[in-house]
């Protein structure tokens, strides 16, 4: 038998290396990556919590937040295409509009 | 709620000509301050209508200040002497604005002007109005506001801008006093509404506050530090300096604000706090020979000066002493009908002196309040020398008309009052003798004689416009007949009008003299009103070098008075002199240069250095921006984990 | 080591060594498809934890939907120069460090977790009995309808700004 612990350790692993990838990686589509890895890391977790806690509450809000990602990653994606048109890079370091 | 209106509508007019004078109004101010102005007159006398009939309003507006047991309204009470403030404040600037529309024709801060003056009437009927202390010292402060800005109103007249900054600096050490006192009043009844304080006065008699180690009477130092504010309000020893200087505002200003209404306010104040100030014999002497001794020591300056409004700034100061005497003596009525009279012929002394200013204007600037450089003016503005006359013969205290009734009240019952009041009777009677001397040379030097100054302006004299001698006209009828509510028993029953109505609020005054005593004490007064007014015939129209050899026989004698006894030298070289050698040497010396320049200076420098680190943070790059929130929440978990 | 244990030690290599090749490849198109593999296997790691539907939605709308939608976006935007770039910012060490303790801190808390409360009733024998997709559905459309509704307006407002996003404009 599996401990719930070890799914909680995976998902926290698994959640850390999408962070780090979100946080350093200069690339925009592999940042949108890093964040779908980190929504299906917080999935795992949930998924392992709904079946030790005999809950289907846990699989339901892996649903929605399927549903979310999804949409997120729809308008993220347009918006990259939108921004694309205007200067040719997806450099996270080359998007600094925000500079003041 | 008409009653919110009265100190409403000149606010409304004041916000109204700040906001819209520059660009739009201009020179069509006075179509908005001043309907403001006299609407709140007709309010006023619908108010004085409502007490008259018996009623009390007390209505409080809104919580102003609410914090744990310390809660302040904004709110009025509109009592007996509330409606006698009222009136007075209305009337007179009524016809002060209408006065104003004449002489500040053309001026280029017209606008700013009835702004000010807008501001200033609000402020005095929150003064008059207010319920509590607190809003009693708003608008304390308010009306000293409005005259710093109404002194300095031509700021482009380095003396002007100077007297604004005095007037407002001598009045901070009152006020600082002033301030203390409210303190001590919410310290010592736990509230500052009138209502709550005055019924609880009599529980506190005998109450002691340890101030370095000596037992004091609170209530004593309540009063005298209430007082002090009233000193340097209604520029009192030793805080008079600043009001003869304040003439350099504009002639209704100084109408206004530095006779009529806001120079009152510590008289006013005093009065409103006669439940506090009976309890305590040791401030009402104090504030009695205060009064005293300011109403000779001012007109015995007033006997030499050579302009014209200082003159009649001093007699300010004088008739505020006897006020002010006649508070410490108990007769609170007494007190406040002297204002009510004072501010009609005062008010008429100065704008009929701002009538001949205005007919000057063509002369150099620094003659045309010099009385040596007059004369002889009475064949050009007889309108102005006849309301000159009547306010004269009212200050002076000839009988019928005002100032005789009220200033024979207040020396009647300083002789009554004991030895102290004997002596203060003496005082203020010898005063009365040197009132009626420097009033009429004033008049002798102005009107009579022959015109001592240039050709030029000879040619320009000639009687103001109806706009300036109406007002006058109408205030020569508040001179000649205010006075007429408060004929002393005397001569007729029940004639003591204004006392009567003024007894709920202010106590009753009651004599032990005889009749023989009274005829004597108004005998006294007569004959100094008359005697003063023979001498100055004598010495200005009979024998007119008489002055110059008087002058010359008594040479230190007048150097003393023409320099103010030095009063303004002795405080420049006590207190201003050695505060600017003082702060030159640690504010400009170290001060200012050590730390002032360094902090100014290193400020930037630090700021620069560290935002040009700092910025590198603000890379607009949305990664670095995730790389700190994660740190933040990493911190926040790290402290959640440890702190467990 | 029981054989649970050893299909769970099997899914945990693969999917922390495929998520650390995905945030690290150099060309977006590898990750992709790397992603589509650890995605596969997210999708076993559901059926171990007998949640067959998510299993079978993880492979249709990730796979399916959403990792064709970046392939697209990929493709569209030219992307040969970027390969060639660095991969990192200059403060990766920082991340790598922010990263490290985050993970550190939540497995240092959540690793000691056994306490479990009372269970709850959806008992593998009831969902058995019952049907996965019964279960669920009944959930979904009864407790969580108001949510589910959002979730739908969610996803309409997605598909409308998408295209409002995306779409050239037409002048």
């Amino acid at each position: 038998m599996v401990p719930l612990s070890w799914y909680i350790v995976l998902s926290a692993i698994v959640f850390s290396i999408g962070m780090f990838g979100f946080l350093v990686r200069r690339n925009l589509i592999i940042i949108f990556l890093s964040i779908e890895l980190m929504l299906n890391a917080v999935n795992i977790s949930l998924v392992a919590f709904s079946h030790y806690l005999q809950s289907i509450n846990g699989q339901i809000l892996v649903f929605f937040v399927i549903t979310v990602a999804a949409a997120e990653a729809a308008i993220g994606l347009a918006i990259l295409i939108a921004f694309y048109r205007n200067k040719p890079t997806v450099e996270a370091d080359e998007i600094n509009l925000l500079k003041g | 709620m008409k009653y919110v209106l009265i100190p409403l509508l000149p606010l409304i007019a004041f916000a109204i000509n700040i906001l819209f004078g520059r660009k739009y109004i201009k020179d069509k101010a006075h179509w908005v301050s001043v309907p403001a102005v006299i609407m709140s007159f007709i309010l006023a006398v619908g108010a004085f209508m409502d007490v008259k009939a018996g009623k009390v309003i007390n209505i409080n507006l809104y919580d102003w200040i609410v914090s744990g047991n310390f809660n302040v309204t904004i709110g009025f009470l509109i009592d007996r002497l509330t409606v006698v403030m009222l009136l007075v404040v209305t009337s007179i600037s009524s016809l002060i604005f209408i006065y104003s529309v004449g002489y500040m024709r053309g001026d280029k801060g017209y606008y700013r002007f009835f702004a000010y003056l807008s501001l200033f009437v609000f402020s005095m009927l929150i003064l008059v109005m207010a319920n509590n202390f607190l809003l009693l010292y708003f608008g304390w402060e308010a009306v000293g506001l409005c005259s710093y800005f109404l002194i300095g109103f031509w700021f482009d007249r380095k003396s002007a801008a100077n007297a604004g900054k005095k007037a407002f600096v001598v009045n901070r050490f009152g006020d600082f006093g002033f301030g203390l006192g409210i303190i001590l009043i919410f310290l010592t009844f736990g509230s500052l509404e009138y209502l709550q304080v005055f019924p609880g006065a009599h529980s506190i008699v005998g109450q002691t506050l340890n101030i370095f180690g000596h037992e004091v009477d609170t209530i004593t130092v309540i009063c005298l530090l209430l007082f002090c504010g009233a000193v340097g309000k209604s520029a009192q020893i030793p805080l008079h300096v600043w009001l003869p200087d304040a003439m350099e505002g504009p002639t209704p200003v100084s109408a206004l604000i530095h006779a009529a209404t806001m120079v009152t306010a510590g008289v006013f104040m005093v009065a409103r706090c006669n439940p506090l100030f009976v309890l305590s014999p040791v401030a009402m002497n104090t504030v009695a020979v205060v009064g005293g001794v300011t109403a000779i020591f001012a007109a015995t300056i007033a006997l030499v000066q050579n302009d014209i409004k200082r003159v009649i700034a001093y007699s300010t100061v004088s008739q505020l002493g006897y006020m002010f005497l006649a508070l410490g003596m108990g007769a609170f009525s007494a007190a406040i009908f002297h204002l009510y009279t004072h501010a009609y012929f005062k008010a008429l002394l100065f704008l009929a002196s701002g009538s001949v200013i205005h007919a000057l204007h063509h002369a150099k600037h620094d003659d045309e309040q010099n009385m040596q450089k007059m004369g002889g003016l009475r064949k050009y503005m007889p309108i102005t020398y006849l309301v000159f006359i009547l306010a004269t013969l009212s200050i002076t205290g000839i009988p019928g008309l005002a100032g005789f009734f009220s200033k024979d009240e207040i020396l009647w019952r300083a002789y009554m009052g004991g030895n102290l009041g004997k002596f203060l009777w003496f005082l203020g009677t010898t005063a009365a003798l040197l009132t009626a001397f420097y009033s009429w040379r004033l008049i002798y030097m102005t009107f009579h004689g022959k015109f001592r100054g240039t050709q030029e302006s000879e040619r320009h004299l000639r009687e103001s416009s109806p706009v300036i001698t109406v007002p006058l006209m109408f205030l020569a009828v508040g001179a000649v007949a205010a006075g007429w509510v408060g004929i002393p028993p005397l001569f007729m029953e029940h004639g003591d009008r204004i006392g009567a109505f003024l007894a709920p609020v202010l106590g009753h005054s009651e004599g032990h003299g005889t009749h023989a005593e009274e005829f004597m004490v108004l005998g006294a007064s007569i004959a100094v009103a008359l005697g003063g007014w023979f001498i100055a015939h004598r010495m200005y129209i009979k024998r007119p070098e008489l002055p110059q050899k008087i002058m010359d026989k008594f040479q230190p004698v007048h150097r003393l008075l023409f320099n103010k006894y030095w009063v303004d030298e002795l405080y420049d070289k006590t207190i201003v002199q050695p505060l600017l050698k003082g702060s030159e040497k640690v504010i400009l010396g170290i001060v200012d240069a050590k730390i002032i320049e360094g902090v100014v200076n290193g400020v930037p420098a630090l700021i620069g250095a560290f935002s040009r680190r700092l910025r590198r943070i603000q890379t607009g790059i949305f990664s670095y921006y995730g790389l700190v929130m994660a740190l933040g929440a990493l911190i926040i978990i790290g402290t959640m984990i440890f702190l467990k | 080591m029981s054989v649970p244990q050893f299909f769970f030690g099997y899914f945990a290599v693969m999917l922390i060594g495929l998520s650390i090749m995905v945030v690290t490849r150099k060309n977006p198109v590898h990750s992709v498809i790397l992603m589509l593999v650890l995605f596969v296997h997210i999708a076993g790691v559901y059926l171990f934890l007998n949640a067959e539907f998510l299993a079978a939605i993880q492979i249709i709308i990730y796979a399916g939907a959403i990792l064709v939608m970046f392939l697209f976006v990929i493709m569209l935007l030219d992307l040969k120069k970027e390969v060639t770039e660095r991969r990192f910012l200059k403060p990766w060490p920082l991340g790598l460090v922010v990263a490290g303790t985050f993970m550190v801190f939540i497995t240092a808390v959540l690793g000691k977790l056994t306490v479990f409360p009372e269970p709850g009733k959806y008992s593998i024998d009831r969902i058995q009995a019952e049907g996965m997709m019964m279960t669920i559905g009944k959930v979904l459309y009864t407790e969580y309808l108001l949510p589910f509704e959002i979730a739908s307006l969610i996803l309409l407002v997605a598909i409308i700004g998408a295209i409002v996003l995306a779409k050239k404009r037409l002048e």
